[in-house]
């Protein structure tokens, strides 16, 4: 190294500090604390005993874990496939010459601007098995068929999709995404395939899919992530870690909290976090196995 | 005058505004040491503890009890207490003491009441018995009262009337309890969807542990978990199922969601959906705000075991000096204050420290001994009643176990599968059991490893 470079990066040393100082205060050490810690019987008040794996041992054999597991992965299993497929037609939609076009866009992208508590609280009302709208909107509906619309947040069966369904309401994010990359696909390549006498789907099958395929990898990846994740929701509607009803709807972050928070197992609470950073890798690397043939 | 001279003015100025300010607003609490409390209340609760704090901060001048008002109380205080910087006084819940306790995040209190002189049996005799026994964690004082309660039967004594009842009597047993709520059950005759339900145990389902104890069920034996080795506990879950089986499942659970959020003009009870519900003394100041002239009675739970009468649960919010607290000392100053009382208080004025609080926030005093004015003139119709059962010999309090969280959530979820019928009772307590033993025998043993405790866990119990 020169000593022209060795000030070069001396230098960007320099103006990247406050970065590497913050970095290694706020993310890398408590991470390395807490991987430290997933081997410890910790609580936090008191100092942490080395105990091994058998925090992880005690995972295995932990149904709480294994149920929170299965919910979290029930939802992210519908919601992510769901959420991208609607994202995906709004966003085609929206991408239309048609009148009224911007209010269409702000309109579908609203929703995932209003904080997910609050909306939490909304769809609380909206899901109410007695009073609710959507029920009031069900009821008619299915009465002539003899049907009477489910009971949602208050039903173990019908808890899981409702929050499915509730995840829904926050796909603006993702549609306002699909309609950069749609934009993005160039339009001669349409005008040839119209030449060619490729019809609608053709056009969408060869020409916006293959396009648009990193945005759609972007999307799913970011989706699994928050799915996996999900905490808020859970949180305001189930009431905290009980999963209500009959813990339906205990997922895996909120299980973890209340393991580290309300039961004092930190050194547990670190490893279950552990378990899901691999989980989140793993899935991760998987989809992009899958998709790297999909992707120019 | 000169620039120079205008600049001296004005340095002069500025010191001079900025001294004053400092001095004035120093001035009343000059030399006096701040003492950090964090509570958990709003609305009234906080009011009374206010009064209370600025009639301390008025009694003395060594030091200023300053109120923080704190939201998730109990996760902020571990933080704090974590990184070193608790409040001086924290305000828990019951349920934290055991496991804060064994956690090493609370002071034991004994040295500062030898220090005044005496032993903490002679300081917990104030209060009534199972008050005393909250503060107490394996035999050692660790909490001091700030504001209790004790449960007990509200029945609405309109629906009562409506269907034929004696308004002024309440059930006595528990089939009479049974009995009462099909009679005041009510459905649409045209669809068949219930109207009305006499009684619901989920409404609220916050003790569901409490129907095990009410049933004279054990859930700890002070080394063992005993939930599924008593069999009267499994009666409690049965009686629990028998509800939604009678009620029909689907009719029940439709029925049920449509309620409101407790603590609202839609609470089950408030609106007339439920005509009898177990709840404690705080009960009454939402009836003053949300159905003011509801005339309903209070009355001690339906004895559900032969010569077991005035069965109560007492609760409490208490008073812990968090470890590494700066101020221990006058921690301790303003719990004492906060648990003294003036016996001979003839009016409003008078009262003092824990009769104020109690008054204001309109809840029974969990002290022994009530002045003529407090027990005269409290604003809560029934206090008498929970007085009453505050003293019963048959009142419980939550299991002394450090592990209570978690058992206390197991049991909520047991309870919502019996109660949903997602489970056999003998299902769900056998399961809980196996948990909360598991989590048991991994306190212990973390107890063990912190040198807090010599001896191996002990094997748990099958049921």
């Amino acid at each position: 190294m020169t000593p022209r470079d060795r000030r070069s990066l001396l230098s960007g040393l320099g103006f990247t500090s406050l970065w590497i100082v913050g970095f290694g205060t706020f993310v890398a050490y408590p991470m390395l604390a807490s991987l430290f810690y997933s081997f410890c019987d910790y609580s936090i008040l008191k100092s942490p005993v080395w105990c091994g794996f058998e925090n992880y041992q005690t995972l295995v054999r932990d149904d709480l874990f294994w149920k929170s597991l299965r919910n979290t992965l029930f939802f992210a299993g519908l919601a992510v496939p769901l959420g991208t497929i609607t994202a995906l037609s709004l966003a085609l939609l929206l991408n239309c010459e048609v009148r009224g076009r911007a209010f269409f866009r702000t309109l579908f992208y609203l929703p995932s601007i209003v904080p997910v508590v609050a909306s939490s609280m909304l769809w609380l009302w909206m899901l109410n098995g007695k009073f609710g709208l959507i029920n009031a909107l069900l009821a008619p509906v299915l009465a002539p068929f003899g049907l009477t619309p489910p009971v949602w947040l208050a039903d173990p069966a019908w808890a899981k999709p409702a929050l499915v369904m509730m995840s829904l309401w926050g796909v603006g994010n993702a549609m306002v995404i699909y309609l950069a990359g749609l934009q993005n696909v160039p339009r001669e390549l349409y005008e040839a395939a119209a030449i060619d006498g490729a019809g609608a789907w053709p056009r969408f099958r060869h020409i916006t899919l293959p396009t648009i395929a990193p945005v759609i990898y972007f999307n799913v990846i970011m989706g699994l992530i928050n799915a996996l994740q999900i905490f808020t929701q859970a949180f305001v509607i189930a009431e905290g870690a009980e999963g209500n009803p009959a813990r339906s709807t205990l997922f895996y972050t909120p299980y973890l909290f209340s393991t580290a928070f309300y039961d004092l197992r930190m050194g547990y609470a670190s490893a279950m976090a552990w378990v899901l950073f691999a989980l989140i890798a793993g899935l991760a690397w998987l989809a992009t196995r899958l998709m790297r043939d999909s992707l120019h | 005058m000169s620039p120079f001279g205008r600049a001296r003015v004005l340095r002069r100025g500025v010191l001079g505004a900025v001294l004053a300010t400092t001095f004035l607003r120093a001035a009343p609490d000059a030399g006096r040491i701040h003492l950090s409390y964090w509570e958990k209340w709003a609305g009234i609760d906080s009011a009374g503890m206010r009064a209370v704090v600025a009639a301390f901060n008025e009694a003395q001048s060594r030091y200023v009890v300053e109120y923080l008002p704190v939201s998730q109380i109990e996760r902020k205080v571990v933080v704090a207490t974590a990184g070193g910087d608790p409040p001086d006084i924290a305000g828990l819940w019951a349920q934290n003491v055991a496991s804060f306790a064994d956690n090493e995040a609370i002071l034991p209190l004994e040295d500062l009441v030898r220090r005044d002189g005496g032993t903490t049996d002679q300081w917990l005799a104030r209060y009534y018995p199972v008050y005393a026994d909250i503060c107490r964690h394996q035999g050692r004082m660790f909490a001091a009262v700030s504001t209790p309660a004790t449960i007990a039967l509200h029945w609405n004594k309109a629906l009562f009337r409506e269907v034929g009842l004696d308004p002024e009597r309440p059930p006595r047993t528990l089939a009479e309890l049974d009995e009462f709520s099909r009679r005041l059950a009510k459905r649409d005759p045209a669809t068949g969807a219930i109207l009305r339900l006499g009684f619901l145990p989920q409404e609220p389902d916050w003790w569901p542990w409490l129907y095990c104890a009410w049933f004279g069920g054990q859930l700890f034996d002070g080394r063992a978990v005993t939930l599924g080795t008593d069999p009267r506990n499994l009666a409690a879950m049965r009686w629990v199922a028998g509800y939604t089986r009678d009620a029909g499942l689907a009719s029940v659970t439709t029925f049920a969601s449509g309620f409101g959020k407790y603590g609202t003009p839609q609470t089950a009870f408030l609106n007339g959906k439920i005509a009898m519900m177990f709840q404690g003394v705080w009960f009454n100041n939402f009836i003053q705000k949300f159905r003011p002239g509801l005339d309903y009675g209070v009355a001690p739970f339906p004895a559900a075991q032969a010569g077991v009468e005035d069965f109560t649960l007492a609760e409490a919010d208490v008073l812990v000096i968090p470890r590494g607290a700066r101020h221990a000392d006058g921690a301790w100053e303003f719990i004492k204050f906060v648990n003294s009382h003036n016996a001979h208080a003839q009016n409003r004025s008078e009262l003092q420290g824990m009769e104020l609080l109690c008054f204001l926030q309109q809840k029974n005093s969990p002290l022994r001994d009530w002045s003529p004015f407090f027990t005269q003139h409290h604003p809560h119709p029934h206090i008498a009643e929970f007085r009453r059962l505050s003293a019963s010999p048959h009142a419980i309090r939550i299991p002394d176990v450090g592990v209570w969280q978690e058992y206390d959530r197991e049991c909520k979820a047991m309870f919502e599968r019996v109660r949903l019928l997602v489970a056999t009772p003998e299902e769900a307590i056998a399961y809980t059991h196996a948990r909360v033993s598991a989590s048991w025998a991994r306190h212990q043993l973390s107890l063990v490893r912190h040198g807090q405790l010599a001896e191996a866990p002990s094997p748990t119990r099958a049921p």
